[in-house]
């Protein structure tokens, strides 16, 4: 056998164990989905775990995690709960009604309040029809999280109510080479409006592969604030899927600090005329982290406007990545798109791969693009070194602004203190 | 104002700079005293505003012969936070936008790295507040300008103001203007000139380098230099600035060549 079918072999046996972990956490749970968990499982059963080779996956190396057979989570014992109880300290969101609060995957009932807008699947008990519906379900680490989520948070923002307090939704992964699948399903009924805070954290070596779907329905209005704060040693795989209905708007800020390997999808899929789409991402990281953005903006009808910022910031040795598709066909006439992504590297050693992959069939449409690498400007830094401050201060003051414009606009006020914190913290 | 007595602040002696292995500076030499104001003027090219980069220390410029005393202390081996903190200020012809930073902290910021320098303790926040709001009134500069982000959308006479603010507020014992005039209207020049008026002291010096005399009107040198080629070639007073106004460059580079 030549080495590559070795390796292919390898990788498909590791998706199977995988997907053995996935069934087995399903089993566990009290929730009854079978025909959903069946069809999931045979997408997996018909792929292989990706590597290099896959486009998808090209400058994302995930050949680390083979050698760790992680295992469906136990459930949450007292030493557990006591480290959770303490993150949680870190985590408040003075202005949030409520807080919805998963560990390893498994609604933690303890530590949450939940607000009116929010259940939880193994309360309720009752399959809401979107669940996996939106497009993409059939990517293969999404269809893992289908074949073995746990539970999963239900938000349903009725029609015409306005949520003055955000939403937070916290998931914490806890422990060692677990497989930890969070679930969330959002519903923002027509002329809804709320504003939704995601939140990953835990300590830990283990791999976070959650899965969102966001339904925005017509003129509805959803503001997504999405942080991936895991540990250092943490694999996190997520996927944020929305589907954008006629006059519908979703501004989304991304994130990304966390984990030794990160991948973000986020994939947006029209399905009417005159929407609004904001993507900004902010990924800030060092030593030999690789973090990955993922993005897919598909336009289907007229008139849609789609603004993205991604920017990332790399120190040390470690490595960004930035996929960001856009798709204009024929129809979609009319449509106002630009995306810019913009890298910083902080060392020689650090690295980024951008491509942006814009697709655009239709003749009438405004679309730019633009993606930049660049280090520290000599010119900026000779400026305030030229006013007296060091080079090293000069140098903070100015990574700390290229974050800051992604972290300023946050809605969410205490959020936006802590991330403020934690920036301040970072560029020291 | 010119008194014999006064201590030198500025004394550059046979300087030689390159750029990228390019010599620019080729023997300058220049004496400034406490309480002067110095214009050094010439064409495009003759290597003024690479003398007032390499005064201030861009890292770009590299000097391969001479020597730059200020106050007494060689400081052409020092970073340029370190002249700064010394006293040495460069008024940039092009200054930078820094987006994300604001005016108000980066002006703090850089006063508090030169408190720190005198061994004097960092000013508060209210304290500087206090502080950097009545420095506005030098520049009339609206406080408004304070909370947006350095130089960022600031008109061309908003930034030349912002950095006569930033001189005010740091008080060095010598001030480089340069090109503070370009692109500046008659009004935004006149009350520019006046900050740099007021600020004066006899303490202090002034080095402006211009290629037109109009600034020189409002702010009144004691001496006027014209740069050719990397160095000095004549030094006069006023009047100087003015025949040059009147007769272009050419007489004197004419001169020159004959002289020679």
């Amino acid at each position: 056998m030549s080495a590559t079918s070795t390796a292919v072999v390898q990788r498909d046996r590791y998706l199977a164990d995988l997907l053995n972990q996935a069934t087995l956490a399903a089993e566990g749970s009290s929730l009854s989905l079978a025909s959903l968990r069946a069809t999931a499982r045979a997408l997996v059963q018909e792929r292989t775990f990706p590597s290099n080779r896959d486009e998808e996956w090209r400058f994302t190396d995930l050949s680390s995690m083979l050698a760790v057979p992680f295992q469906a989570a136990p459930t949450m014992d007292g030493a557990t709960l006591a480290q959770a109880t303490d993150l949680l300290q870190t985590l408040t969101l003075g202005e949030a009604s409520g807080r919805v609060v998963f560990v390893n995957g498994t609604y933690a009932q303890d530590l949450s309040t939940l607000p009116p807008a929010v259940q939880v699947l193994s309360q309720t008990g009752t399959l809401p029809d979107e669940l996996g519906q939106i497009q993409g379900g059939n990517e293969v680490f999404t269809a893992l999280n289908t074949a073995g989520f746990t539970d999963a948070a239900i938000v349903r923002i009725g029609k015409n109510s306005v949520l003055e307090q955000p939403l937070q939704l916290i998931y914490l992964t806890m422990g060692h080479q677990l497989l930890v699948q969070p679930r969330c399903l959002v519903i923002a009924e027509s002329g809804s409006a709320a504003t939704l805070v995601e939140e990953f954290h835990g300590v830990g070596a283990s791999f976070t592969n959650s899965v969102s779907e966001i339904w925005v329905h017509d003129n509805a209005e959803i503001t997504h604030l999405r942080l991936q704060q895991e540990s250092t040693e943490a694999v996190h795989i997520g996927k944020t899927a929305i589907s954008q209905a006629r006059d519908s708007r979703y501004r989304n800020t991304t994130l990304n600090f966390g984990a030794s390997i990160s991948r973000h999808n986020i994939e947006v899929y029209q399905t009417g005329t005159q929407t609004e789409t904001t993507l900004n991402g902010l990924t800030a990281i060092g030593d030999k982290q690789l973090a990955d953005t993922h993005s897919l903006v598909a336009l289907n009808h007229p008139h849609g406007v789609a603004n993205q910022l991604q920017k990332n910031i790399m120190d040390d040795r470690s490595h960004g990545v930035f996929n960001g598709k856009v798709y204009v066909p024929q129809q979609a006439q009319l449509t106002n798109a630009s995306q810019l992504n913009r890298n910083l590297l902080l060392s020689p050693k650090s690295r980024v791969d951008t491509k942006p992959e814009l697709d655009i069939v239709a003749d009438d449409v405004k679309c730019a693009h633009g993606a930049t690498v660049s280090q520290l400007a000599p010119d900026e830094l000779f400026y305030l070194q030229s006013r007296g401050i060091n080079r090293d201060q000069a140098q903070r003051l100015l990574i700390y602004a290229f974050a800051m414009e992604m972290i300023e606009p946050l809605s969410v006020a205490s959020l936006r203190e802590r991330m403020t914190q934690y920036i301040q913290q970072w560029t020291v | 104002m010119i008194n014999p007595d006064a201590k030198t602040i500025l004394s550059v002696k046979d300087l030689h700079a390159s750029v990228d292995g390019i010599e620019i500076l080729k023997g300058l030499n220049l004496e400034v005293k406490a309480g002067e104001i110095h214009a050094i003027m010439g064409l495009n090219g003759s290597g003024k505003s690479t003398f007032s980069k390499v005064l201030a220390g861009h890292p770009d410029y590299e000097v391969t012969s001479g020597t730059i005393e200020f106050n007494g202390q060689d400081i052409s081996e020092l970073e340029p936070h370190e002249r700064a903190t010394a006293g040495v200020f460069l008024a940039f012809q092009y200054p930078l936008e820094i987006p994300g930073v604001s005016n108000r902290e980066f002006l703090r910021v850089a006063y508090n790295a030169h408190r720190k320098a005198r061994g004097e303790e960092e000013i508060d926040v209210f304290d500087f507040d206090d502080l950097i709001e009545e420095k506005t009134e030098i520049v009339k500069m609206n406080v408004s300008f304070l909370d947006r982000s350095v130089n960022e959308g600031f008109s061309g006479g908003e930034k030349k103001r912002n950095e006569i603010l930033q001189m005010a507020l740091l008080e060095p014992s010598l001030a480089i203007l340069d090109e503070t005039d370009s692109g500046l209207d008659i009004d935004a020049l006149k009350t520019v000139a006046e900050g740099v008026n007021k600020l004066a002291t006899p303490n202090s010096a002034n080095l402006v380098i211009t290629h037109y005399q109009r600034l020189l009107n409002y702010i009144v040198p004691d001496y006027v230099h014209v740069m050719c080629d990397g160095h000095i070639i004549k030094t006069g007073s006023r009047e100087l600035a003015l025949a040059l106004e009147a007769k272009g460059y050419e007489w004197l580079l004419e001169e020159q060549a004959v002289a020679s």
